[in-house]
């Protein structure tokens, strides 16, 4: 179970990505997000986020039309 | 370059001020923030108006063969005389808007406090500004003048420099 849960569903580029940005900074180092997105591009570019950013990617799933992202805060 | 801790730089140069062209500069410069970028934007000529604390943006079809809306299923584009018919621009900007608020897209308002809240620093072209009598008082605070050279500098520092 992730820390803190982000319903990012529904928006669009960029809307996901600077709200989990948002969302992991308010975390202690170490901490959780899991994220929920419908946007389609969000699956490329949560992924470009993470090797970036060194936020670390930990699970990606797609449920329906849901994609789910468990990113955690770089240390 | 990056800097002393790591950091990357972006900077780009934005020289348009309709709805449709202010999306690219805001888009990029939030999301390179996001992802860990000092970023700077130049905001020259028709970019200008980006920066007016009224934002009353519009777009037109005019002179854009490729504008062609979804429309019953297919894509329909305007021919130019259209937008000569009073209405049809400001028809054409409230179509826009409706259509990215149904698909959840961020509006310029508030993909531009997102810039200003990731502390994307905005620098405003001071000859276009004396050009189009713009004064400071005119635009959003948070923003800085300068000229060629204050962006040629940024430019030598980053490692992305774009023009749009």
């Amino acid at each position: 179970m992730a820390d803190q849960t982000l319903d990012a569903k529904g928006l669009n580029c960029p809307l996901p990505i600077l709200k989990a940005k948002k969302a992991l900074m308010a975390l202690p180092p170490g901490g959780t997000l899991e994220v929920l997105a419908t946007d389609p591009g969000a699956v490329k570019d949560f992924a470009a986020f993470s090797r970036t950013t060194g936020h670390e990617l930990i699970e990606q799933t797609t449920e329906g039309n849901v994609f789910r992202f468990v990113l955690r805060r770089k240390a | 370059m990056a800097d002393a801790s790591g950091t990357k730089s972006m900077s780009i140069i934005v020289t348009k001020g309709s709805l449709d062209w202010a999306y690219p500069p805001f888009i990029l410069s939030t999301t390179a923030a996001a992802m860990g970028l000092n970023v700077t934007l130049f905001f020259t000529f028709y970019g200008l108006s980006l920066l007016l604390k009224n934002l009353d943006l519009k777009m037109t079809p005019l002179g854009n063969p490729a504008m062609k809306m979804p429309m019953m299923g297919g894509h329909m584009g305007m021919p130019n005389f259209m937008s000569m018919i009073p209405g049809v621009d400001a028809g054409a900007t409230v179509m826009m808007q409706n259509m990215m608020k149904k698909k959840g897209v961020a509006s310029i308002p508030e993909l531009r406090s997102l810039a200003l809240e990731s502390e994307v620093r905005m620098i405003a072209c001071q000859m276009t500004m004396d050009l189009f009598e713009y004064t400071l008082d005119d635009m959003i605070p948070g923003i800085e003048l300068g000229g060629a050279a204050t962006y040629i500098e940024v430019a030598t520092q980053s490692e992305i420099n774009l023009f749009i």
